[in-house]
């Protein structure tokens, strides 16, 4: 029967039941006292000198407090990088400065010039609308090879539009050319990896408060991490200590990726309270998120790959531009680089691996880490070209891959991409797939298909990413500005429940329910004895939030030390009650036994002795049950997968129908399966939306075309098919105490290679030899021209 | 959103005496009219409700034997009221947008807007349609205009569309990705008097009658009386969703699917 408790049960989300009924607090739910609105106005031009701001219309009409231009930030810092990159020569990368508002020129299409505080919101629109600003128009720059090739300068003081010019690892170059050069086969693809908007479902929004008479500042916002707020915008921006300056990101409504960053609204609101003596609050237009929250991908890549005669991988070797947008948001930097490089090995021996990636700076949005951030850029391309290899050496896809494989018996496997696998069996998940995919069926469904006039296709691909970062020596020798452990504290109360604070953020995960699963295992109490807090620096230990599937891997082997210190002290409390020596306590369902006696104290007994010490080891030991834990990881880890997709053209429109995906995953232990294939569902609709819907668009002049769902593309419920999800290949991690990987990106890392491997592999085999490939999405109008030839 | 006043008459000439007043629109169910108040791009001075005219809501037969179905009468009644007698022209109702937009959105409106994905254009013009207004009637093929532009006179109100019931007809529509308007859909009706053509969503110059497919389906009302023809790819639309060629293609497609459905 299965567990309906602890680990490996499938509990209900607890916090649904706020969310579901509309109890949920958001940050545009929280009102202050005296709170005033505050609206940008945004530049409408890509890319532009701003000669004059004239603010005195808008200072005048009713309501309005103040309005902001940049000479009132005058000493303040930009918001920063939190990760350095070094070029190919070791020298550091450009890194110009992003204001709070814009100095001088504005540099894309939603870039804040200015801002109006005012007692209403639909005042201050209103005067935003009275701002004239005198903007003389400059050439743009959006394509990212005529940025580099010497277009117009998005800044200008830094001399030039490319970031960096990074090879990874340069000293394997050598080796990899000559491998290409002497290869029996090479594989070349170029291919896009199509540039997407996040579109959480809750826009972002900030309120900022300042406190005049004790000099504290409040932000509450829509973060993954407020900590890392709080130490940005405090130390690197606005000049606040951290001990004067609280962040609160309550109720989050999805992130992935998007809401990690350091934005200049917060700064602004944060700055602007004190200015104008009130809260002010500021929450975004759906237009104003697509125009600026930070998007994901925008890669252009051309990638090789060597084989010999019997379809062993010889070598990899890459160029990619990866698009920055025009400022660098806080993790950009590190998503094609040690995000992307490190990841080119798949699931596979290749013994030399060559990765060439050039970051530049064009008039767009800022690019940044979405959902799987670098791994689903890394994956797509490796998984693509496989399948080209695998069809022009007549080989098929499967067996190609498990020619290549590591196999179980050669963990850890050290990659020469720089990180090692500690463990997996990509066989067994292949296996898996295989048999619930039913792949044996494909030629009978085939045939059903083209009855119907459609063309069918399968695809396969792995993949395999490096998640729960990280351990911090690690990532500090590789740039990153900030440590990559988290933090937990667990109160035990007088009366037996439990609170922890967590570092990790929850905004759609569903933390508040699995890890009181962890604790009330470990402890064998009932889990509603266990209450999760998180989301506010004042409550929480330092702790460096959700994002890169490290909840559970580092802020729950965080929570877990934390919980075997409560359990070691409850121990001793335990064997003072029972006149036992310690070291025969034993803890089992909540209770405290003396081995090889019938003596035993609950577990509420402890905690009241903990909290009412009348009898109590006062001398040797203190009071209370509280303890705090920071876990910094050893390595990262590493779910890896096997994906599968069936898909029927139409070949008069080429519109593509998904007809089945199955997804067989590794994610070491488990703790929750329902959660986990939950996130498997959304992910998997993710990748499948950028594979066959979504994609930002800009005009040659800068412009957002793709600026609403008049033109961007959501998936929706009817776009996706019923998945099969399994995830009970499991090779635990070796090196956390929960065993566990991690499984929040893998559905949209994994997914998108499937799917255009599947419609390759339609047109193949329904004749249209010449199609090889078609960039993501692979929308109607795509196929139907490829078709065309 | 600017500030605007607020009327609901009862009766269409109050209706006609409000929208006199400077700058005044008429407001179906909003779901066009709105979203452009709430980005700001329209500031009328009132907003005139012709939902509470009950003389312009719902769906009846004329003694013609032509289906009625009043101005303001949303897609969603359209779809439950005409499926007996005018299926193709309920199915296409039952697919604009979503429930919520089926349950506000009205014919008049969508009609009065002329977008030129939009799906009502295509079942109006080749069921060779009559939209009376409150001044004159006027017949299908002279009300379209071109893009978001009819012959309606400003002030003057869509009060009822008349469909004559076509021997055969069905409607075929291909979802442009994002917005699931149509990126191409073509109505097709079989009357006495020959075949009628519709196509919405893929010309420059808005919804537009497809005279060759006409002629070659009136003499034989097959798919394959029209594999011979083709339209041009110039004047389609050519935009993120879909090239020129693309939407010539989608033409054709979409024709001869609705001639096999219908
Ligand atoms: C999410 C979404 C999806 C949609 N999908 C589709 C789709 O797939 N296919 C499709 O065809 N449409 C679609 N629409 C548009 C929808 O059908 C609208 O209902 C229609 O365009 C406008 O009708 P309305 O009654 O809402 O008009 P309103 O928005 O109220 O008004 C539109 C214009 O018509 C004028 N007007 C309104 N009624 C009259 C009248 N009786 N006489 C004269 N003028 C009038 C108004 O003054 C205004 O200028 C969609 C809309 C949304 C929001």
């Amino acid at each position: 029967m299965p567990k309906d408790q602890g680990i490996g049960a499938s509990t209900k989300r607890r916090e649904d039941v706020r969310f579901l009924t509309g109890k949920g607090r958001y940050t545009d739910d929280i009102n202050l006292r005296g709170q005033t609105h505050c609206v940008f106005v945004r530049s409408q031009v890509a890319h532009g000198r701003i000669n004059a701001i004239d603010t005195s219309a808008a200072e005048a009409m009713p309501g309005v407090i103040k309005v902001f231009t940049s000479a009132d930030f005058a000493g303040k810092g930009g918001v920063p990088c939190g990760w350095q990159i070094h070029d190919k020569q070791g020298n550091p990368m450009l890194e110009p400065k992003h204001p709070i508002l814009a100095e001088g020129k504005a540099r894309y299409v939603g870039d804040a010039i200015a801002a109006v505080i005012a007692e209403t919101l639909e005042q201050a629109r209103d005067a935003a609308e009275a701002v004239v600003i005198d903007i003389e128009e400059l050439p743009a720059v959006v394509d990212m090879k005529a940025a580099v090739a010497g277009g117009a300068l998005v800044h200008d003081e830094v001399g030039s539009n490319l970031c960096y010019d990074w090879g990874f690892i340069e000293d394997n170059k050598g080796a990899v050319d000559a491998a290409i050069k002497s290869a029996h086969h090479v594989t070349t693809l170029e291919l896009v990896n199509n540039r997407l908007i996040p579109n959480a479902m809750e826009p972002r929004a900030a309120i900022g408060d300042y406190n005049s008479a004790s000099d504290d500042y409040t932000l509450y916002t829509t973060s993954q991490n407020p900590h890392v707020i709080r130490l940005l915008m405090g130390a690197f921006v606005l000049g606040i200590p951290e001990h004067k300056l609280r962040v609160i990101a309550p109720d989050v409504g999805g992130g992935f990726g998007s809401k990690i960053f350091h934005y200049v609204e917060e700064a602004f609101v944060t700055h602007a309270a004190k200015v104008v003596g009130r809260p002010v609050k500021w929450t975004a237009q759906r237009s104003e998120s697509f125009m600026t929250d930070a998007h994901g991908r925008d890669h252009v890549t051309k990638i090789e790959l060597a084989l010999d005669k019997d379809g062993h991988f010889l070598a990899i070797r890459t160029e990619t531009y990866a698009n920055m947008g025009a400022y660098l948001s806080t993790f950009a930097s590190s998503v094609p680089t040690y995000l992307h490089g490190t990841l080119m090995a798949g699931n596979y021996k290749t013994p030399h691996i060559y990765v060439n990636v050039k970051a530049v700076f064009t008039n767009t949005v800022p690019v940044d880490a979405y959902r799987g951030a670098g791994r689903p850029e890394a994956t797509f391309q490796l998984e693509r070209v496989i399948d080209k290899a695998a069809r022009e050496m007549g080989i098929d896809p499967i067996e190609i891959r498990r020619r290549n494989f590591v196999q179980p018996n050669e963990f850890p496997y050290q990659t020469p991409v720089a990180v090692a696998y500690d463990t997996g069996n990509y066989q067994a998940t292949m296996d898996k797939l295989v048999q619930i995919a039913d792949i044996a069926g494909f030629e009978g469904r085939r045939a059903e298909s083209a009855k119907k006039g459609l063309l069918r296709g399968l695809g396969v691909n792995c993949y395999i990413e490096a998640c729960g970062i990280a351990p911090s020596n690690l990532v500090g020798q590789l740039g990153a500005r900030a440590g990559l452990y988290e933090s937990a504290t667990v109160r035990v109360n007088a009366t037996g429940g439990i609170v922890v604070m967590t570092g990790s953020h929850s905004h759609g995960q569903g933390h508040e329910t699995t890890f009181p699963q962890v604790v009330a295992e470990m402890i064998g109490i009932p889990e509603a004895q266990v209450e999760i807090v998180h989301g506010d620096t004042a409550n929480v230990p330092m702790g460096m939030g959700t994002y890169g599937s490290r909840s559970l891997a580092v802020g729950g082997s965080a929570i877990v030390r934390a919980t075997n210190k409560i359990i070691a002290k409850a121990k001793k409390i335990a064997a003072h009650l029972m006149e036992a020596s310690e070291g025969d306590i034993e803890l089992k369902d909540g209770k405290f036994s003396v081995a090889g006696t019938d003596k035993s104290v609950d577990w509420g007994s402890v905690c009241l002795a903990a909290y009412v010490p009348h009898n109590y080891p006062l001398a040797e030991l203190e009071p209370g049950l509280e303890e705090t834990a920071f876990y910094d990881p050893s390595n990262f880890t590493y779910p890896a997968g096997a994906y599968a997709c069936e898909v029927e053209v139409d070949p008069g429109t080429g519109k593509v129908t998904i007809c089945s995906f199955a997804a067989a995953d590794d994610f070491g232990n488990v703790i929750n399966p329902m959660i986990v294939e939950g996130q498997v569902h959304g992910g998997l609709a993710q990748g499948i939306g950028q594979a066959m819907l979504e994609a930002a668009a800009y005009d040659a002049n800068g412009q957002l075309l793709s600026g609403s769902y008049m033109d961007y593309a959501m998936p929706r419920a009817d776009d996706v098919p019923f998945y099969m999800v399994d995830h009970s290949c499991q090779t635990p991690c070796t090196h956390n105490p929960l065993g566990v990987k991690g499984c929040g990106e893998a559905g949209a890392i994994g997914s998108p290679p499937a799917v255009v491997n599947a419609v390759i592999d339609a047109l193949q085999r329904g004749g249209h030899k010449h199609v090889t490939h078609i960039d993501m999405p692979v929308s109607p109008v795509r196929v139907w021209s490829a078709m065309q030839g | 959103m600017y500030a605007f006043d607020f009327e609901k008459p009862k009766t269409v000439a109050e209706a006609v005496s409000a929208l006199a007043r400077e700058d005044a629109m008429a407001l179906g169910g909003g779901q066009t009219l709105i979203p452009s108040l709430k980005q700001r791009l329209a500031a009328p001075s009132a907003l005139v409700s012709l939902t509470g005219i009950a003389e312009m809501r719902g769906v009846c037969t004329g003694d013609d034997g032509a289906l009625c179905i009043g101005g303001a009468t949303p897609h969603a009644v359209v779809a439950a009221e005409a499926a007996g007698k005018y299926p193709a022209l309920a199915a296409l109702a039952g697919n604009i947008g979503d429930p919520a937009v089926r349950n506000r959105g009205t014919i008049g409106g969508s009609l009065a807007n002329n977008d030129p994905a939009a799906d009502y254009p295509a079942a109006v013009l080749a069921s060779g349609a009559t939209i009376v207004t409150n001044t004159r009637r006027i017949a299908a093929d002279d009300f379209f205009e071109g893009l978001f532009t009819t012959a309606l006179e400003p002030g003057e109100i869509i009060v009822e569309v008349r469909f004559p019931i076509p021997a055969r007809a069905a409607y075929a529509k291909f979802q442009q990705p994002a917005s699931r308007f149509a990126l191409t859909g073509v109505f097709v009706a079989k009357t006495a008097g020959g075949v009628r053509v519709a196509v919405t969503g893929a010309s420059e110059n808005g919804v537009f009658r497809w005279s060759e497919a006409e002629k070659a389906l009136s003499a034989s009302f097959s798919a394959d009386a029209i594999a011979g023809l083709s339209v041009p790819a110039d004047g389609m639309v050519g935009d993120l969703h879909g090239t020129p060629a693309y939407r010539a293609n989608l033409v054709k497609v979409m024709t001869q699917r609705a001639v096999s459905a219908a």
